[in-house]
């Protein structure tokens, strides 16, 4: 079957050499994927509750946002110049600037500049690179500089100026610059804390809440006409980001769903049993910073377990906690906490929920898990 | 019909040489066959420099029942035993011959019809025409076909998935071959004695080969079963899984889920020495690249030397970075254009000197994505990190002994890390520290 003859001119074909070919183990391709291209994904779907925030609480907010994540990416650099680190690569993977952003989304939208300052410091120094950088860390570092934050700063964290739109009142961007004029409010949910603990036979009374839980006050509440720090007062945004983040597989879908799934459940028994003690569920999901956290905060990859079903026990206790401080606890939100309590736990959560490799039969206590 | 996990390549390549249609190459002025083309103990010599060899004459015979018989491809003259490059990166032996441009063939071996032929001597001329796996593993076909009586055999699957990246062959040999490809499947079927379980997965991306094989099928007993394109599909442990829903026990062979698995191409080879009575000196391989000019898919003698196919390509547009035997995902780098073509080689890709991709130990961000793709459902990211720290006794827990090396983990990764790499290193620490049985 072979033929004899040669018809291949010599001349012009160029033949390759060998000098420069590389050998290295399979594989030999790989995907476009990046660490910093994904960071700039999240930033992307960041940028909405960024911009409603900024929408809501003027100019000043948008200052707030840039420092913080000026003061994160420096922080960073500081860090790795003391430790002998690659300046330049670290940087460059874009983890700084997300905690940067989303810790900005976390705060009231006048803090003074301290406030972003002592912020990246603890999230990036103590949050991150004590651990060995990204992806080493337990913590969520932005989680851990707003508890920070909270403890030693709380009149600041505590003190929340009225958005545009919510005593009806719009004053324009230029107005809406300064800090001075900003009138203070207080959250739903600071006032569902700060009402009177009822006891007796008004334990079932429903009119506790209702000066701020009702159905007008809720769809005020979603769209943001409420007293709470940048990223976390318009629902709407956070929902868009979110679905950005599982379209493009940045984030396990299970950890919003089944953490704001928990809170409806726990809080609505509570609430359905005993309507004196806690303000309805719907309140609860749109109040505070549940949606934000739930979405961009508890489904950090480096901090959130690997396997699907880890991410739901994950999820539901975070859950669990954050309807236990919000309903009993002294502080009104549980979010932060609830969120380091269960980062602490991934890595057992990640050992009961391994997979099943393929081969091996099922444990035998029964536990297939996938 | 799929397994779970997996990956989807994003740029499959195949495009460049889907649609060439297989060449036969022009005889070259020299041949370096290598010993070595099968897994198992390598044949012995059975020439002598100086003599004088027709095709298709046995030049070095099997050594034991692990091992293939080996067959010149040109008629001319034995020049000798040399060293030549191999394709695991240490030098190999190579009987070198020089054709005489006379042709002059052995006469093939009487043909056989299968239909009615006993099995075992269907599986005695297998033997005898030095057949091996042509999908890569180059395991001597007869035996694969003996498995030992207490395995029960009940279904045989021929891998026509071709999943890797840029390789074409196997689909345009079952596009303009189907014919050989069924008759090998039917006689493979025979051996082992299954009627009726006997299926040829092929990946979606050949649909052509699939509607070119559906309309012999029926007649050869064989079904041909789609499959999704997913990488890697045509693994044989997860083809199985995809086709039957069993999984083949963990440090098991397919036997022990009562399946056989083989090439097509192996397949063809099996009909070339049943139907006509040839052994087993050539096959078609996908020479391609974006370096290379010509990409398309050629049958190559064994022996050729992988800078002639390079040329019978068309050379190349620039130097390339990486040339590597088989496929992107699970091929071998090489460091020299002389090493030759071998009974499993099938494909010489040229990857441009940009995209000879150098793994950096980037940070884990825990993203999952590895954890996602593995077909093993291992933990690839938790098996680098045990690595890193030199506890392979922690490796050893996560698996690692089960990984396939298929390069999905590697390939998703957006820290770039090398966690295939780790992997290979995982498993050679554990098996030099495990006790030997």
């Amino acid at each position: 079957m072979d033929e004899t003859s040669k018809n291949i001119p010599e001349n012009d074909i160029k033949l390759p050499t060998g000098e420069k070919l590389v050998v290295s183990s399979s594989p030999h391709l790989s995907s476009p994927e990046r660490t910093s291209k994904i960071m700039g994904r999240v930033l992307l779907a960041l940028a909405f509750p960024a911009a409603a925030g900024i929408w809501y609480f003027g100019l000043r907010a948008a200052w707030v946002i840039l420092l913080t994540t000026v003061f994160c990416v420096a922080a960073e650099a500081v860090w790795c110049k003391l430790a002998g680190k690659p300046v330049k690569a670290t940087i460059l993977d874009g983890s700084a600037a997300v905690t940067g952003v989303i810790l900005a989304l976390n705060l009231p939208p006048h803090v003074p500049f301290y406030v972003p300052l002592i912020g990246a410091v603890l999230a990036i120094w103590v949050g991150k690179q004590i651990f060995g950088g990204l992806g080493y860390n337990p913590f969520n570092p932005a989680v851990v500089a707003r508890v920070g934050l909270l403890i030693a700063l709380p009149a600041i964290m505590t003190t929340w100026p009225a958005p545009r739109g919510m005593n009806n009142s719009y004053p324009s961007f230029k107005e809406f610059k300064t800090s001075v004029d900003a009138v203070t409010c207080a959250t739903p949910l600071s006032i569902a804390g700060t009402l009177p603990k009822i006891t007796g036979r008004d334990f079932y009374a429903e009119k506790n809440f209702k000066k701020i839980d009702s159905p007008e006050l809720i769809k005020k509440y979603f769209i943001g006409c409420k007293g709470g720090s940048i990223g976390e007062t318009c629902i709407p945004a956070i929902i868009f980001g979110a679905i950005l983040l599982v379209c493009f597989n940045l984030i396990n879908w299970r950890v919003p769903i089944c953490y704001v799934g928990t809170v409806a459940i726990v809080t609505g028994v509570v609430n359905y049993f005993c309507p004196g003690v806690t303000p309805s569920p719907l309140f609860h999901l749109v109040t505070g910073g549940l949606m934000f956290a739930a979405v961009f905060m508890a489904t950090d990859m480096v901090t959130c377990p690997i396997t699907g079903t880890g991410c739901v026990i994950f999820a539901v206790g975070c859950g669990v906690i954050t309807s236990v401080i919000r309903i009993w606890g002294n502080y009104p939100e549980g979010v932060s906490f609830s969120i380091l309590f269960m980062n602490a736990l991934v890595p057992l959560i990640d050992k009961a929920s391994a997979l099943r490799p393929f081969g091996h039969a099922p444990k035998k206590s029964g536990e297939a898990a996938k | 019909m799929t397994f779970k996990n997996g990956i989807h390549p994003v740029y499959h390549g195949k495009e460049l040489s889907e649609s060439a249609e297989i060449k036969t190459a022009p005889l070259l002025a020299r041949y370096t066959v290598p010993l070595a083309q099968n897994a198992g103990k390598p044949p012995e010599v059975a020439v002598n420099p100086g003599d004088h060899v027709k095709k298709y004459q046995l030049i070095a015979k099997a050594s034991g029942f692990v091992s293939a018989n080996l067959h010149s491809p040109v008629s001319g003259t034995v020049k000798g035993v040399i060293e030549v490059p191999g394709p695991m990166g240490v030098p190999a032996k190579a009987v070198e011959i020089i054709p005489d441009g006379l042709g002059e063939e052995m006469e093939p071996l009487p043909a056989m019809n299968w239909q009615t032929a006993e099995p075992k001597a269907l599986l005695d001329r297998i033997a005898e025409c030095g057949l091996v796996g042509m999908g890569g593993a180059s395991f001597p076909t007869h035996v694969k076909l003996s498995p030992p009586p207490d395995k029960k055999i009940d279904t045989l699957i021929l891998n026509g998935a071709e999943c890797e990246p840029f390789l074409t062959a196997d689909h345009r040999l079952m596009l303009e071959d189907p014919e050989s490809v069924l008759i090998g499947a039917a006689v493979m079927g025979r051996i082992l004695g299954i009627r009726d379980r006997v299926f040829i997965g092929v990946e979606m991306n050949k649909i052509d080969a699939i509607h070119r094989l559906n309309e012999k099928a029926e007649e050869y007993d064989v079904k041909i079963i789609p499959l999704k394109v997913q990488y890697p599909q045509g693994s044989e442990k997860q083809l199985i899984n995809a086709i039957t829903g069993r999984e083949v026990p963990a440090g098991g062979l397919p036997m022990d889920a009562r399946c056989v698995v083989q090439n097509t191409g192996t397949a063809a080879a099996v009909t070339d020495a049943v139907l006509r009575g040839r052994p087993l000196v050539e096959r078609v391989v996908t020479v391609t690249g974006s370096v290379v000019k010509n990409p398309g898919n050629w049958k190559l003698l064994i022996g050729t030397p992988v800078i002639e196919a390079v040329k019978l390509a068309g050379g190349v547009t620039e130097e390339p970075g990486k040339l590597i035997l088989g496929g992107p995902m699970m091929g071998f780098a090489q460091k020299s254009f002389d090493v030759p073509v071998s009974k499993n080689t099938s494909g010489i890709l040229l990857l441009p000197q940009d995209q000879a991709v150098n793994y950096r130990s980037g940070n884990c961000i825990r993203c999952g994505r590895c954890v996602q793709g593995c077909p093993m459902h291992l933990m690839p990211c938790a098996i680098a990190a045990a690595v890193e720290s030199y506890r392979f006794d922690l490796a050893q827990k996560h698996h690692v002994m089960d990984c396939l090396e298929c390069g999905a983990c590697a390939y998703v990764c957006p820290a770039k890390r090398p966690l295939v790499q780790h992997n290979r290193r995982a498993k050679a620490e554990i098996r030099r520290l495990m006790p030997k049985k």
